[in-house]
Order: structure tokens, then sequence, then C-alpha cells
């Protein structure tokens, strides 16, 4: 078998492994994340707790299954924010071309200039910390490079027959841009989207590390990467499944990605 | 190539003027005023009408916007409102700061990336370049804090003690104290970085040892240390310099968590402190310079680029 193969096939199932106990994790925790067992604080790996306990006394397994909800949906809600807004502004862009576009694709690469956590850390400045706020701001720093990808593709297209036999059939803009030319753009996207939710999930699990995403006591990974820090010359187990569960998961995003763009040949 | 570059710089101008604007549009039209800020929640509305007034905040919006934009160019920052100093003087040591790591983390990418890149390109295929293509997944799918947690655990933990855990020394203090407080942090970020640069090497070496120009290079009998050195390198590495550029602009997103995670005094801390401290003065200038810093950085690469490549200039 092919390296890229393999690689497809090792994402393809490791991410539903990681959906699928994100999905199931209330059912298949073996106790409330948020359970203090106080006498059992900072444990390690033992029968009882199968990846040992936090600072509390919380079970770490139950506390990464359920911890993964959080993660996958600040990613995958931000994605989702941002191909809302991507995805409309850069059809236009490259439907349309001309002026408009080059107003658009400026606005664009001034807002590409921000690093896209600086830009997250703007907005949750000005709308102070917490999960939704974190999850808009990823969003939005994800909206410019999303237009990019999807105007190029479109300007690709505009002048297919298809899109010019719709045109002279006297279809309106809207119809040509979302029946006829979104149906092709679509594998791009699709190949975007599922490579920029590993990073949204980065950057969600960065946020909320620095104390800007999610809030405790609510269970996540970069929550509790944050919490094991303080502990972490006492116990460095509190940080190995987070750490772990985090990395698995952006190594399936990614690829799982780069495995569907070979076999969709999207750009 | 002059007027290529007189052309570049005057769209950097229309880019930095957005940037400004976007910063300024960031802080400023969402709830919350400055003088809210300054007085507390508490604050009596008159006392706040009055403190609007002095700072300007009644006026409309774009008359703020272009006072702001004339005091940050005539060198005015203003004062923090957590730390009660020019922003100036603080944002300028620690941008020193910041950039000493960067530099670091930036010197050891090359050195070690371009080759390893070049190595795989090499050996396509074969299980190194299957070896160092898999290390590149995992080197960028861990974030910053977990590998930097980790090397601090191993490396810096009281067993070991290699290096210190936190904190940063002036070279003044003794380059070898200097050197040592800077290998963890700048060790962290090499490893995301390293991954890119040599996923773009490796890719585009392999593109160009597939050109029939190398095969030409190889029948008239160049050694294959030639081949590779002087007719595959030289063009293989001109996508690497622009993904060098683009991943300046990373560097400034990781340096955050990163300066965070070690406690290193730079940029990338002060802006955690002034979100945290809502200190608005403070972080509209720190992201109006880290922004900056990548838009010139990306234009130094385009004229780099632009020079090694003369197709570039005139199309």
């Amino acid at each position: 078998m092919k390296f890229e193969s393999l690689a497809f096939l090792v994402g393809g199932v490791a991410l539903v492994l990681v959906l699928a106990l994100t999905v199931l994790a209330p059912w298949v925790a073996p106790y409330v994340p948020t359970d203090q067992h106080v006498l059992d604080r900072l444990k390690p790996p033992s029968g009882r707790f199968l990846l040992g306990t936090d600072q509390y006394g919380r079970d770490l397994l139950s506390r990464t299954l359920v911890g993964g909800r959080a993660a996958l949906v600040l990613g995958v809600g931000a994605v989702l924010l941002g191909l809302s807004l991507g995805v409309p502004i850069g059809l236009t862009a490259g439907y349309f071309g001309g002026r408009l576009d080059d107003v658009v694709m400026r606005l664009v690469d001034a807002m590409l200039a921000f690093p896209a956590l600086l830009l997250a850390l703007l907005i949750i400045t000005a709308l102070g910390a917490s999960t939704g706020h974190a999850l808009l701001a990823i969003g939005v720093a994800n909206v410019p490079g999303i237009a990019r990808i999807v105007r190029s593709v479109t300007l690709s297209l505009r002048e297919a027959e298809f899109v010019l036999a719709a045109g002279a059939r006297g279809e309106g803009h809207l119809y040509v841009m979302f029946g006829e030319i979104f149906p092709n753009v679509l594998p791009s996207v699709v190949v975007e989207a599922t490579i920029r939710i590993g990073f949204a999930i980065l950057a969600g699990a960065s946020l909320s590390f620095l104390g800007l995403g999610v809030q405790p006591p609510q269970a996540d990974w970069g929550v509790m990467i944050r919490e094991a820090r303080q502990y972490a010359f006492e116990s460095s187990w509190p940080m190995v499944a987070p750490g772990v569960a985090l990395g698995v998961t952006i190594i399936a995003f990614n690829l799982f990605g780069d495995g569907l763009r070979d076999r969709l040949g999207a750009a | 190539m002059a007027r290529y570059a007189l052309r570049r710089l005057a769209s950097i101008a229309v880019i930095l003027l957005l940037v400004s604007g976007i910063v300024f549009t960031a802080i400023h039209v969402l709830p919350g005023s400055a003088a809210t800020l300054i007085l507390g929640e508490y604050a009596t509305p008159g006392a706040l009408r009055t403190l609007e007034r002095d700072m300007g905040l009644d006026r409309p919006l774009l008359v703020q916007y272009a006072t702001w934009v004339g005091e940050v160019i005539s060198g005015d920052w203003g004062t923090s409102l957590a730390m009660k100093q020019p922003v100036a003087a603080i944002v300028a040591h620690r941008l020193r700061n910041s950039a000493t790591l960067a530099a670091a983390a930036f010197f050891v990418v090359v050195i070690v990336g371009i080759p390893l890149g070049t190595l795989a390109a090499l050996h396509r295929g074969r299980p190194l370049d299957v070896a160092i293509v898999s290390a590149t997944y995992i080197g960028i799918s861990i974030p910053e804090f977990v590998t930097g947690l980790v090397l601090l655990l191993v490396l810096a933990g009281p067993s070991v003690g290699w290096f210190p855990t936190s904190g940063y020394e002036d070279i003044s203090a003794g380059v070898g104290l200097w050197a040592r407080h800077l290998v963890l942090p700048a060790a962290t970020l090499t490893i995301i970085l390293l991954a890119h640069v040599v996923r773009q090497t490796r890719s585009g070496v392999a593109d160009v040892l597939a050109a029939p120009y190398i095969r030409t290079a190889r029948l008239k009998g160049a050694t294959e240390r030639r081949v590779v050195l002087r007719h595959a390198l030289r063009n293989g590495l001109l996508p690497t310099i622009t993904v060098l550029a683009l991943d300046l602009g990373y560097l400034m997103g990781g340096i955050v968590v990163v300066e965070e995670v070690f406690a290193y005094p730079g940029m990338g801390r002060l802006i955690i402190y002034a979100v945290q401290n809502r200190d608005v003065p403070l972080l509209q200038m720190c992201a109006l310079v880290v922004a900056s810093a990548y838009v010139l950085a990306n234009f130094a690469a385009d004229l780099v680029y632009a020079w090694l490549d003369p197709r570039i200039r005139y199309s």
C-alpha cells in the first residue's frame, strides 16, 4: 500500500474513533467528570482510575473523554462560522470580479496580515473570555483564509462553459453562484474545512490553555493542561491524556484532510 | 527591480492602513468604552461623561481614528492603563526580547529544516522519507503548550535541571546564562516551524528534481552533489522563502503561548497581560506592531523572491 493511502486510512480510522468516543463520552466515561474523589488526589493510573486523577481527585479518563466535546464543538463550530461568512464572500468576489473583487481581496489580505491567534485575542478582549466568544473569535479569524480559497476556485470557473450557458439561459446571479459554481467549489471547501477544523481545535485549546476560552470547572483539553501545569512537577499524569488526545485528534484531521485532497483532486 | 519594490511598497502602505483600521474597529466598535475600563463599573454617569470628553471618546469614530493614526505616526503611543507607563517604552523593550527568541528559532529552522527536507526529497518514497514526513505530521499537530511543557518537565525538572524553567536574562548578564534561558522556548517554537519548512522544501525540491534540466545536468555527467546543490536547490528552495515569511506570522501567534509557558518577557506575554487587564491602549499598539512586523516581513520575502526569480518582477 502506498504511504499516502495508508496515511488516509489511519487518519480516517482515528477520526471515526475520536468522534465516536466524543459522542458517546457521557455513557462511556466511568465517573462524572466533575466529581471530586478528595482522598485520591494526583494518583497515577490504577485499576480504579485507568488514567489517574487530577489535583481535585477527578477521574482523568472521564474528563478527557468528555473534554473532547468542548474541543470538537469549538473547532467544528468555529469552522462552520468561518464557512458561513467566507464562502459567500469568496463566491461573490470571484464571480463578479473587477472592482468589487479588488476591494474585497484587499480587505481579506489585510485580515490575513493578522496572525489568527492575535485577531482572536483582540475579539476576546472586547467581549470577555468564554467558550462562545472563543468560538466566535476563531470563526472570524478563519473567514479571510476560506474566502481566499473559494474566490480562487470560483475565479477559475467563471468562464467555464456550464457557467456561461447558465448565464445565457437567463439564470439570475444568485442561482449561477450557488446552483452552478458552488457544487464545483464544494470539494475544495470540504478539504479546506477538514484541515481547518484540526487547526481550529488547536487554536481553541490554546485559548483555553491561556484561560481565555472554555472556563473551569467544565472539562476541556486546554483547560485540563492549564490546570495540570501548576502541579506538573508533583505529577505529570494529568497532562498526558489531554495532550495525547489533542495531538491524535489534530493529526487525524490533518491526515484525513490531506488524503481527501488527493482523492478529490481539490485545490 | 526598483520599480517592482516601489509598487509593492505602495500596496504595503495600503495594507498597513487597513490593518490599523481593523485594530481600531475591533477595539472601539465593541461594547464597553475605555472610560468604563478606567473608572470601573461603579463610576457615576457624570464622571464617565467628563472622562469621555477629556479622552475625545464623544467625537465621531472616524475623527477618533484619524487622531489615533496621527498620534501613532508621531510616536505618541499613549500610556498603559494597567502599568501606568508609556506604551512605546514597554513595547520597545519586549519587542527586543521576542525578536531574540524568534531569531534563535528561525536560525535553527533554516539550518536543520532545509537539509532535512532536501534529504526527504532525495529519498522520496523510501523509509527515510516516510520517517521524516511522519515526524512532520506529529510536529504540526501537537500544540506548542504541550511540547513546551514536555520539554520543561524533561529537561528543566528538579531531577535534571539543565535549563531554567522560566524567565529571561539579558546578554549582558553573561552569554551562557542568556543562551540557557533561550534554549527551551526556542526549541518549542522550532518543532512546529521545522515541520512547515521540511514539508515545503521536500515538495519544492522533489518537483525540481523531476524537471528535464536536472536530467540534462545528470546526462552531461555532473556529479550528484553538483546536481543537487547547484541545479536543484536553487530553484527548489524558492517556495521555501514564502513559507518562511508566512511562518513569521505563525511565530507571532505561537510566541504568545510559548512565552506564557516559559514566563518569557516578550511581546506574547505582554499581549496576554493586556488582554487579561483589558488594557486597551497597550493592546492596540501590541497588535499593530505585531501585524506590521508580519506585513513588513512578507514584503522583505517578496523582494528576496523577486531578486532570485526575475520572472516575478515583470509580471
